[in-house]
């Protein structure tokens, strides 16, 4: 990382995405500019379709805007060619997904493996980290077991193992503790807090005011502009 | 964790599709060993038929004369001044380059004799030779073994109003009928046959053979050539193949094998279409999954990777067990439809081939899903991003 562009560590500008074409395109984002700087926790609202979670994919190098320039870290990601962002979200982005999103024929462990599967790391020191951080979840002791043998909140910690395993400088959650009672949401929280505090950029969509009040700034969104 | 572990862990855990994907294959892959394994069984069945069944070259002396015929072919005039062949060359017929091919050699010295004032025509053999040629032969008395031992033809029999154990003369010597042979209804029927030198004092041929019948060995020996090869070696004879009946005996057999290779192309077409299809519904089904890993930064070669490693494995099982199956199939089915056939054995090139079709189309089956798979827009598929 470069420590000149700590300030605007991620910058959207002037981004619209448009889905369909001729008469029958439609916004999901009409306008946006962004700015984040390295170490935030960011959380972003809004009503369902004002196109947050349009803006976390374009963020995290999955999804093409229709207008505007995405960069991260100075790199213009959506200058690059497809393979070239597949690595860019391999050494950048950790992703936790709705629904968690976890492979079902794959271990626990395995899952949180998964990202490092394609960096030529030995299985020994593949195997170490993935236990690390699967012990930092709370899920050290259930590394065998495969998704459909864990409840929600442990599906999610495995999500989050899985997500930052390889240590990416950003994280982009989406509606982390959507599917969460509020003890395990209250948890997962305190996990991705302390994560904040160790340098991770947090970028998190939430429809939960409490949740995005444990973010260090809140971006608003309606309609696919940013409201505040 | 590597690719290949996402591969092996997804069809280790789904099981049911895994075992549907290495059936098709492994049907496919059984038919064809199957019938690749009969119609081997049949082809070696015939050729130890066709060896069993007599001659497939005949070497005869150059003649324009008129002749008397045995078994179809032409032979030297017996009752004209004709060359003979030289009995002592013909231990050469072994130094020819395609000798491992030859089986028997049986001499032939033929002549008429006048037999209780009828003529016919006498045929010296040797008679070990002979009855290794003639398997077909069957007969009433005692194999003729010894130089006064006749076994005369059934027609023969009856002119001459002669049955087994009477005696008769035939040039003032003297010769003990042994056998007679049951109707044939070939030139055997109307001859005497006797033993080789016997019958070459009587005709005053001492030394001198009028037609050689050579039995070849035939899986895979080059007829043609060997008869090339005999007829340098022995200038003045009239050396030619007698190939038609193994001919149409191939020819049958070519045309099952054909028929087979068809029936397999179109089972495997079928098995390849169910790859083909449940690939594709396994992409389908996948698209999620395949989101996740583009997502967390799979690159497209890596996606297409995984999928056709998948497709490889399924490939490889469905070939063993298809040469397994197939095998065992064919052990069991040969002796139904070769009547006392038996398994050619296990052929290991067939295996190779086995092995190499299974891997093949299940890559060839999975090369469009694959490539689909690849191509999926990361945010397409995970629609909830």
């Amino acid at each position: 990382m470069n420590d000149a562009m700590a300030q605007n560590f991620i910058e959207i500008k002037n981004v619209g995405k448009d889905y369909g074409s001729g008469d029958r395109s439609v916004a999901a984002i009409r306008r946006m500019d962004v700015r984040i700087d390295d170490g935030e926790f960011v959380a972003v609202m809004g009503p369902s379709g004002s196109g947050k979670s349009t803006l976390l994919s374009v963020l995290g190098g999955l999804n093409k805007p229709s207008r505007g320039d995405v960069l991260v870290d100075s790199l213009d990601i959506y200058g690059l060619t497809p393979e070239q962002r597949a690595d860019f979200r391999s050494e950048y982005v950790g992703f936790i997904f709705q629904s968690y999103q976890l492979v079902p024929y794959l271990t626990v462990l395995e899952n949180v493996k998964l990202p490092m599967a394609i960096t030529g790391l030995k299985n020994r020191v593949q195997d170490e980290m993935a236990l690390a951080v699967l012990e930092r979840v709370g899920l050290g002791e259930k590394v065998s077991r495969l998704p459909d043998q864990l409840s929600g909140g442990e599906q999610e910690r495995v999500a989050i193992a899985r997500a930052i395993v390889n240590r990416p400088p950003i994280l982009l959650a989406d509606e982390p503790t959507g599917n969460l009672d509020s003890d395990t949401a209250d948890e997962i929280m305190n996990l991705l807090t302390a994560l904040n505090r160790e340098g991770l950029t947090i970028i998190m969509v939430t429809h939960n005011a409490e949740v995005a009040a444990l973010a260090s700034r809140t971006i608003r969104v309606k309609d696919g502009v940013c409201i505040g | 964790m590597k690719l290949y572990n996402i591969s092996m862990n997804n069809l280790r855990r789904r099981t049911g599709k895994m075992i549907f994907l290495v059936s098709g294959l492994f049907i496919g892959i059984a038919t064809i060993v199957t019938l690749l394994a009969i119609t081997e069984s049949m082809s070696r069945d015939v050729e130890e038929r066709l060896n069993q069944f007599g001659a497939n070259i005949v070497m005869a002396p150059r003649s324009e004369n008129l002749s008397l015929s045995y078994g179809g072919v032409t032979v030297g005039g017996v009752q004209y001044e004709v060359q003979e062949l030289e009995e002592r060359r013909l231990p050469e017929i072994r130094t020819i380059a395609n000798s491992q091919n030859i089986g028997v050699i049986a001499p032939k010295a033929l002549g008429s004799a006048v037999v209780k004032g009828k003529t016919v025509l006498l045929m010296g053999v040797d008679f070990e030779q002979e009855f290794a040629l003639k398997t077909w032969w069957q007969w009433q008395g005692e194999q003729p073994r010894n130089p006064q031992d006749l076994l005369l033809g059934s027609e023969a029999a009856k002119v001459l109003g002669a049955a087994v154990g009477d005696n008769i003369s035939i040039g003032g010597r003297d010769f003990h009928v042994s056998a007679v042979l049951t109707p044939t209804g070939a030139s055997e029927d109307g001859i005497i046959v006797g033993d080789l030198k016997a019958v070459q004092a009587l005709l005053n041929k001492e030394g001198k053979i009028s037609l050689v019948e050579i039995a070849a060995f035939c899986r895979g020996c080059p007829i043609n050539e060997m008869v090339l090869q005999i007829a340098e070696k022995f200038p003045e004879a009239k050396v030619s193949a007698l190939k038609q009946v193994l001919m149409s005996k191939m020819q049958s057999i070519d045309m099952i094998r054909t028929f087979s290779y068809g029936i397999a192309a179109l089972v495997i077409f079928v098995g390849s279409l169910m790859v083909f299809v449940t690939m594709m519904g396994s992409v389908a089904e996948r698209t999620r999954e395949i989101g996740i890993f583009r997502a967390i930064g799979f690159r497209q070669g890596h996606i297409m990777q995984i999928i056709l490693l998948e497709a490889a494995i399924v490939g490889l099982g469905g070939g063993i067990l298809g040469f397994v199956g197939g095998n065992a199939a064919a052990a069991a089915a040969i002796p139904a439809v070769i009547d006392q056939g038996a398994f050619a054995g296990i052929n290991y090139s067939v295996g190779g081939l086995a092995l190499l079709l299974g891997v093949s189309l299940s890559l060839l089956a999975s090369l469009y899903p694959a490539y689909k798979a690849s191509r999926l827009d990361p945010s397409e598929a995970l629609r909830t991003l």
